[in-house]
């Protein structure tokens, strides 16, 4: 980009709204791809957990503590740079997706464990109890109930996504703050813009609670009050 | 007391008799703590058998073990004449699969103490929930039984509304209906009472009381004493893991012959 041609006045800041509005995109997408895969990758972790054996348990265990215990930023480094020196090349945007997909997963993973954990044992005991498989007490009594408890910690970690995903503006992935850092080197104007990128965030991050909300009461009516 | 079971009869006994359940020699231990130390029992058919006992000296364990919520430490348990937890001969003895406890879990109802409905459930749904989907019933011939269940219960006006918003004795009603949805052979009652405010104990022991009626065969753990007295063909009396005492109602709560007996009862009167 060159600084040759830069507005000025109103228009300076509807072209940094503008960029930084485009970055915005970038930024859901990434949010939605990393979401989704955490979700079913911890759907898959915690069913290990739940039905594995002994192996199967020390695996998501170990996935959970690793991927727990390491940055995003190294994390993205390692399958951005790290993977490109034995041939896999990938792209910004999967390599970011991937990333705080693998993070976001084993805070899932934990998040899902805590929700099946939170729903009393008389519950399985009472649909074991009428000839119920330990899959059918799973899939008719525990998950639904399991899913109204880990609904408010889903949407904490939707959020710590959306949050994340400015780490992957360190491989050049085009999201709000690698066109934030951007227009600072073309404009100066670094308290100006970073305020428009809270702005930004927010214009995404309130939505995604009031949505989050909405399913709350809606998971809540149908269990409940219907 | 029926007949003590002979030591060898460990291969499927019962079958053709009226025998509905059968302990031989069950242990069940809880780390070091061994809460059944031998208990051998039988229930027959249409049989009301009730288990009195200090807490913790090992009644409800025995419910637990005969539908395999708990899974014994030593000995065999049959049901309908079949053993429950373990399959093959001797020596290619193995435990059973998910699948196979299920199965043998349909033919006995639980009723428990915290009644356990599902809250996510409507009453309708958690009275329909089992027929449905371990028996594959068609709904409207689930729902149709479940009404059924409910009238008989008192509380076909209730089908549609959520379990927080029952009473104690509607709930415990409720899964009364639940667990006889399966249509079991026997059914097994935890302390059905014991988280009742008192003005509720006497719905729930109403419906119990038909169900005996009906011939049901049915165990059950209680302090409803009076209620022993009159439902119960036998009073088992356990204390520290084993049988100490077993007789028609009248005889062993008039006549205790054990000390320890004697002991638990005058406690129970005290308490009233």
């Amino acid at each position: 980009m060159t600084a040759l041609a830069l507005p000025t006045g109103v228009d300076l800041h509807l072209y940094i709204l503008g960029t930084l509005l485009a970055g915005a995109g970038v930024t859901v997408v990434c949010t939605a791809g990393a979401l989704v895969l955490s979700v079913a990758a911890a759907a898959l972790l915690a069913g290990l957990q739940s039905f594995g054996g002994v192996a199967a348990r020390v695996c998501v265990f170990a996935y959970v503590e690793f991927f727990r215990a390491i940055p995003v930023l190294a994390l993205l480094f390692i399958l951005y740079f790290g993977l490109a020196t034995i041939g896999l090349k990938m792209s910004p945007m999967p390599a970011a997706i991937l990333g705080l997909g693998l993070n976001g997963a084993a805070y899932c993973t934990e998040i899902f464990r805590a929700g099946i954990l939170a729903v009393p044992s008389g519950q399985s005991e009472a649909a074991r109890a009428i000839g119920m498989r330990r899959w059918q007490v799973m899939r008719w009594i525990v998950l639904p109930q399991a899913v109204r408890i880990v609904l408010p910690a889903l949407t904490n970690l939707a959020i710590n996504i959306l949050k994340n995903t400015s780490v992957a503006s360190a491989v050049a992935a085009p999201e709000i703050m690698f066109l934030a850092r951007n227009l600072v080197n073309e404009t100066y104007l670094s308290p100006q813009i970073y305020l428009s990128v809270c702005l930004v965030y927010l214009l995404i991050s309130v939505p995604m609670m009031k949505l989050a909300g909405w399913l709350e009461t809606r998971v809540g009516v149908t269990a409940a009050k219907r | 007391m029926p007949a003590e079971p002979a030591p060898d009869r460990l291969a499927a006994p019962g079958a053709g008799t009226r025998e509905i359940v059968r302990n031989e020699k069950l242990r069940k231990s809880f780390g070091d703590l061994e809460v059944l130390k031998g208990v051998d029992l039988v229930v027959e058919q249409g049989e009301k058998v009730v288990l009195i006992g200090r807490s913790g000296s090992g009644k409800t364990t025995i419910l637990r073990c005969i539908n395999y919520l708990e899974r014994p430490s030593a000995g065999a348990i049959f049901v309908n004449g079949a053993r429950i937890g373990r399959v093959g001969a001797d020596g290619a003895e193995r435990d059973m699969t998910d699948a196979e406890i299920a199965a043998a879990r349909v033919e006995i109802g639980m009723v428990f103490q915290r009644f356990n409905l599902f809250p996510h459930l409507s009453v309708l749904e958690n009275v329909t929930i089992g027929p449905m989907r371990v028996r594959g019933t068609p709904r409207a011939e689930a729902e149709a039984m479940g009404r059924d269940l409910l009238r008989k219960v008192g509380l076909e006006d209730k089908a549609g509304a959520y379990p927080e918003r029952l009473s104690g004795g509607q709930q415990q009603r409720v899964a009364i209906a639940r667990s006889l949805a399966m249509q079991p052979r026997l059914m097994l009652f935890d302390e059905p009472t014991s988280s009742l405010d008192p003005e509720l104990v006497g719905e729930v022991l109403r419906v119990m009381r038909r169900l005996a009626k009906e011939g049901m065969t049915m165990m059950i753990v209680t302090h409803e004493m009076a209620f022993a007295e009159e439902v119960a063909d036998r009073v088992i009396f356990i204390d520290g893991g084993v049988i100490v005492e077993q007789g028609p109602p009248g005889d062993l709560l008039r006549r205790p012959r054990s000390p320890q007996l004697q002991l638990f009862l005058q406690s129970v009167l005290e308490r009233r």
